[in-house]
C-alpha cells in the first residue's frame, strides 16, 4: 500500500512564501496571547497553589461545594467538573498554599461535607509553595534552554563537522548564563537573551543547518504554548516534559529531511540547482514523514481519549507538537538553510 | 548458513535477558525485582520540607545568652541586659566602669567561638555586639538538617511507612515519599510537629489579663492552653503567664507511651533518663506549690500545682488527647524533637483509588493505540509490517526488562512515554522500509534492496534518535518524580527501539530471505 506515490513532486520550496506569511500569523496569535494574558496560564507547578481532586458516590451541584470552601475561607478557589460527567469528580483550585502541616484537606472535606451532605473522596492533593514554583519555573526554562543548545551542537558536528566551533559557541552561552543566574536577573529574560545571542551568532558563523533547525524548533515551541494560551489550559510540568519531547520529535523529522539533503548534494552532479536539489529532498522523505506522524498521532490519540483526565493536557500539547513539527521541518527549517546557503 | 550464528545468539540472549527480568513482576520467581510503581500509580505521598534552620541559629544564639547572663551570675558582675537582635547578633550592655574587664575575660575563656566587634560607649553606657562566626552559622544550619532527617526517618520507621525514601536535596529541604500511606493528614501531622517539650514555671505573682493588655513583666511570656469542653469541638483558649527560662525539655526523655487515666482518657507517660531524674528531681522540690507548665510546642498542655518533690524521673503529659493523637505525640516525643521547624513547601498526594485507575486507563490507551498501529503497519507494508510489529512487541518487552533491571519507576507519564515510544519506534522501521522501497523501484534484487535499505537508513535513524535521547536526558536531570519517569522511559524506548530496528529486523529480513531463495519482497 502506499499513501504518497513515489514518483510525487510538489514544489514545496516554490511555495514557502505561503509557509512563511502561515508560520509568521501563528506566531503572531500565539504571542499576542501570550501578552494579552501575560504569560503562561502557569499551574500551581509553577507559581504556588493547591489543587485538590474530590469525587462523591452522586451528583452534587457545584454551587454546595463552593458555598462550603466559601465558609472555611477559600473564596478564590474555582471548582470545575472533571472527567466524566458520571464521575462526579471535581478539582478545586486554589492560589492559597498551606504552608503548616495543618490537615488542609481534612478541613476541606469536612467543609464540603457539611455544605453537601456528602463525604467526598480526596483522590488527589498538590500543594507547591511559591518558592518551590518559582524554581521549577527557572528549571523548566533552562531545561529547555540547554536542550536546544546540545541539539544544535550536535547538528552542527554532525551536518557541518564543526563541533569545536558550536562546541565553543555553547560552552561560552552556557557559562554566561550561569554566571548571569547567580545574580537573580530573571530566567525569562535571561534565556530570551541567550537565545538571541545564539541565533545571530550562528548567521554570523554559517552555522545554517542548526540555524534551521533551532528556528524551526523555537517556532514549534512558541505556537505549542501560544494555542494552550489561547485555549486558556493549564501549563504545568508535564507540559515541559511535552515540549521536550516535541523538541526531541521535530527535530527527528528535520534531520531525517536534513540528511536527505545531504546526501543528495554529494550526489549531485552540481549542474542542479540548489532549491530543486532542496525541492527533491522534501519529497523523496515525504512518505516517512506523513507515515510516522500517523502512527504517533495514532497513539496520541489513544492516549487524549482514553488515557484519563491526568494525562489529557499532556497528549493535547504533544497532539500540537507533532503537527507542528511536522509542518515546521518542511517549511521553516528547509527553507531557512536554502536561504543561509544562498546568502 | 550456520543454524546459529553469534548474532542469534546474542539477540536471543538480550530477549531472554528482558523477559526473566519482567517475570517477576507478574509472577513471584527470580530476580525478584517488581518494576517500582511510581507514587502517582500506586498512590502515597510526596512531601517536600523546608527546615527552617535560622530558628536553629536562633536557639543556639538564646542559649548562648543563657551561658553568658549564668557565667555573669556567678562572677557577680552586674549588666544592663543581654539580649539577641534580628541579625542573630547579641548586644551586651554595661555601665561604663570596672565590669569592663571582667566581661572580657569571660569572653575569651568560655565564648572563644564569638566574633566580638568594638564595644561602643554612649552616655555611660558600654555596649558589645557579638556574632557567631559565620562557618559556625552554616554548620549550625547543615546539622540542624541533617538532624531533621535522621528525627523524620525515626518518626516515620515507628509510624510504619514500607519502603519509605527520604532524603535531603539541596541546602535546607527534605525530600520525603511515603508510598501506599493510608491516612496521609495524620502522617503530616506527625512528620511536621517539632516536638519541642519544656517544663517551665507558671508565674502567678502577675496578672494574666493586664499582661495581655500591656506588655508581660521581664522574663515572662504568654502561652495558650488549648482546652475542650464537653460537646464542643473548637477549643478555648486559656492564657498562661509562664516564665520563660525552660528548666527541662525533650532531650533527656527516654521513653514515651501511651496510657490511660482512670476514666480511659489516654495520656502520654514519660521518662527522663538518670541526668533528667535528677534534674526533675530538683526543679519539683524547689518549686513545691507553684504550678509547672508541661509546654509542647509553645502550647500549654497541663500546668499542674507540684505538690510534693517526684523523685524518679517519671511524669504524665495530661490532654484532651485522641487515641491516635496521643500515639502519634509519644513516636514524636520518642523520636525526639526537631532543631528547628519544619514548613510543607510541596505536597503530592495521591489516593489508592486514583492510581489504580490511572494504571488502567494507561494500559488501556497502550493497548487501543498499540494494536492500531500495528495493524496500520500490517495494512500498510504486508510483510514487511509484520517484521516491523513483532519489533514493536519486543520493543515493549525490552522496555519493561529495562524498567525492572535498573529498579526505575514507572510513573504515569512514563506510561505515556511507552504509549509515545510505540508510535515513534515503528519510525526506524518506516525509514528502512522506505529506503527498501526506493531501492526495490531502482530494479535490485531483494536481497540488495534490503542490505542497501538498511545500510544508507542506519546513519539517518542514528542522527534522528541521538536528538530525541539528548532532549530525553536534558528532561531526567530537570524533572522530580514522575517526569523523571516519563525521560526513563522514553530513553529505553529509544535505545530499545535502535535495536529492534537495526539488529533484530534486518536479522528477520536476513533470515527469511535467506531460507525461502526468494526474490520477491512482501513491503
Amino acid at each position: 500500500m502506499q499513501i504518497i506515490k513515489s514518483d510525487i513532486n510538489i514544489d514545496f520550496i516554490g511555495k514557502h512564501k505561503i509557509g512563511f506569511i502561515l508560520s509568521t500569523i501563528l506566531i503572531l496569535i500565539s504571542t499576542g496571547s501570550l501578552l494579552i494574558h501575560k504569560g503562561p496560564n502557569y499551574g500551581i507547578d509553577f507559581v504556588g497553589g493547591t489543587l485538590i481532586q474530590i469525587k462523591f458516590t452522586q451528583e452534587v451541584p457545584v454551587g454546595k461545594i463552593r458555598t462550603g470552601l466559601a465558609a472555611i475561607g477559600f473564596n478564590d478557589a474555582s471548582v470545575q467538573d472533571f472527567g466524566h460527567e458520571q464521575d462526579h469528580e471535581f478539582l478545586i483550585r486554589t492560589s492559597m498554599s498551606q504552608m503548616s502541616s495543618h490537615g488542609l484537606s481534612q478541613s476541606v472535606s469536612d467543609a464540603i461535607k457539611t455544605s453537601t451532605g456528602i463525604a467526598p473522596e480526596i483522590r488527589r492533593v498538590e500543594m507547591v509553595g511559591p518558592q518551590v514554583g518559582k524554581d521549577l519555573r527557572g528549571k523548566a526554562l533552562l531545561a529547555i534552554f540547554y536542550s536546544l543548545l546540545f541539539i544544535t551542537i550536535y547538528i552542527s558536528g554532525r551536518f557541518e563537522l564543526k563541533w569545536m566551533l558550536s562546541g565553543v559557541t555553547a560552552g561560552s552561552l552556557m557559562t554566561v548564563v550561569y554566571f548571569l543566574s547567580v545574580f537573580n536577573v530573571s530566567m525569562a529574560v535571561l534565556i530570551t537573551a541567550a537565545l538571541v545571542i545564539t541565533l545571530g551568532l550562528f548567521w554570523f558563523l554559517r552555522l545554517k543547518y542548526a540555524m534551521g533547525a533551532i528556528v524551526a524548533l523555537l517556532h514549534d515551541i512558541l505556537i505549542t504554548v501560544g494555542i494552550f494560551s489561547i485555549l486558556d489550559l493549564d501549563f504545568s510540568l508535564p507540559i515541559i516534559a511535552a515540549l521536550l519531547t516535541i523538541i526531541g520529535y521535530s527535530l527527528n523529522d528535520t534531520i531525517i529531511v536534513f540528511d536527505r539533503i545531504r546526501e543528495n548534494i554529494k550526489g549531485s552532479q552540481s549542474k542542479e540547482s540548489f532549491p530543486s536539489l532542496f525541492n527533491k529532498s522534501i519529497n523523496e522523505t515525504l512518505s516517512r514523514t506523513i507515515l510516522t506522524s500517523v502512527t504517533t498521532l495514532i497513539v496520541l490519540f489513544a492516549l487524549y481519549f482514553l488515557g484519563g483526565e491526568i494525562i489529557h493536557n499532556f497528549a493535547f500539547a504533544m497532539i500540537i507538537g507533532v503537527l507542528v513539527g511536522t509542518y515546521s521541518s518542511i517549511f521553516v527549517a528547509t527553507p531557512i538553510v536554502l536561504a543561509a546557503n544562498k546568502g | 548458513m550456520k543454524p546459529f550464528s553469534f548474532k542469534t545468539l546474542f539477540i536471543t540472549g538480550i530477549i531472554v535477558a528482558a523477559i526473566v527480568w519482567l517475570m517477576p513482576t507478574y509472577f513471584d520467581c527470580w530476580p525478584h525485582k517488581k518494576i517500582n510503581l511510581g507514587l502517582d500509580l500506586q498512590g502515597g505521598m510526596h512531601l517536600v520540607l523546608e527546615v527552617q534552620n535560622v530558628k536553629a541559629v536562633e536557639a543556639e544564639v538564646e542559649r548562648t545568652i543563657q551561658e553568658i547572663k549564668k557565667e555573669l551570675r556567678e562572677q557577680e558582675i552586674k549588666h544592663l541586659g543581654i539580649s539577641r537582635l534580628k541579625d542573630n547578633s547579641i548586644i551586651a550592655k554595661f555601665k561604663a566602669g570596672d565590669n569592663k574587664s571582667g566581661f572580657e575575660k569571660i569572653l575569651s575563656k568560655n565564648f572563644e567561638n564569638l566574633i566580638i566587634k568594638k564595644p561602643m560607649t554612649d552616655n555611660n553606657i558600654i555596649s558589645y555586639k557579638l556574632a557567631l562566626s559565620e562557618q559556625e552559622t552554616e554548620t549550625i544550619k547543615k546539622m540542624a538538617t541533617q538532624q531533621a532527617l535522621e528525627t523524620i526517618r525515626n518518626r516515620i520507621d515507628e509510624f510504619g511507612v514500607s519502603e519509605p525514601d527520604i532524603r535531603i536535596q539541596g541546602d535546607n529541604r527534605i525530600l520525603i515519599q511515603l508510598p501506599g500511606v493510608q491516612d496521609p493528614e495524620r502522617a503530616k501531622a506527625l512528620i511536621g510537629k517539632t516536638a519541642q517539650l519544656t517544663f517551665q514555671i507558671v508565674d502567678e505573682d502577675a496578672d494574666v489579663d493586664a499582661a495581655i493588655n500591656g506588655t508581660p513583666p521581664v522574663g515572662d511570656e504568654i502561652l495558650y492552653q488549648n482546652r475542650y469542653n464537653q460537646g464542643s469541638s473548637t477549643p478555648v483558649k486559656i492564657p498562661f503567664l509562664i516564665k520563660k527560662r525552660v528548666l527541662l525539655d525533650g532531650s533527656l526523655l527516654t521513653n514515651a507511651r501511651v496510657e490511660f487515666d482512670q476514666f480511659q482518657q489516654p495520656q502520654i507517660g514519660i521518662e527522663f533518663n538518670r541526668k533528667g531524674a535528677r534534674i526533675f528531681d530538683r526543679i519539683t522540690g524547689a518549686n513545691i506549690h507553684k504550678r509547672l507548665a508541661i509546654v509542647l510546642d509553645k502550647s500549654v498542655y497541663s500546668a499542674p500545682t507540684i505538690q510534693d518533690r517526684i523523685a524518679g524521673g517519671k511524669a504524665v503529659i495530661t490532654g484532651s488527647f485522641t487515641l491516635h493523637e496521643a500515639k502519634d505525640l509519644a513516636i514524636a516525643l520518642r523520636a525526639g524533637s526537631l532543631p528547628a521547624p519544619v514548613e510543607i513547601i510541596e505536597e503530592r498526594t495521591v489516593g489508592p483509588t486514583l492510581g489504580a485507575d490511572s494504571i488502567r486507563m494507561g494500559i488501556m490507551s497502550m493497548l487501543i493505540g498499540g494494536l492500531l498501529v500495528i495493524l496500520f503497519m500490517a495494512v500498510y507494508y504486508k510483510g514487511a509490517g509484520l517484521i516491523a510489529d513483532v519489533a514493536l512487541i519486543i520493543n515493549i518487552v525490552l522496555i519493561g526488562g529495562g524498567l525492572a533491571a535498573f529498579q526505575a519507576t514507572l510513573t504515569l507519564p512514563g506510561i505515556a512515554g511507552i504509549i509515545l515510544t510505540i508510535g515513534m519506534a515503528v519510525d526506524a522501521n518506516v525509514i528502512i522500509f522506505e529506503r527498501i522501497r526506493e531501492e526495490l523501484r531502482t530494479g535490485k534484487t531483494a536481497l540488495a534492496s534490503v542490505h542497501a535499505g538498511f545500510d544508507r537508513a542506519t546513519l539517518t535513524i542514528l542522527d534522528a534518535n541521538v536528538t530525541t535521547l539528548i532532549a530525553a536526558l536534558v528532561l531526567f536531570q530537570f524533572g522530580t518524580g514522575p517526569i523523571k519517569g516519563f525521560a526513563v522511559t522514553l530513553c529505553l524506548g529509544i535505545v530499545a527501539s535502535l535495536f529492534t530496528a537495526l539488529i533484530l529486523s534486518k536479522n528477520i529480513f536476513d533470515f527469511i530471505l535467506k531460507n525461502k531463495q526468494s526474490t520477491t519482497l512482501s513491503i
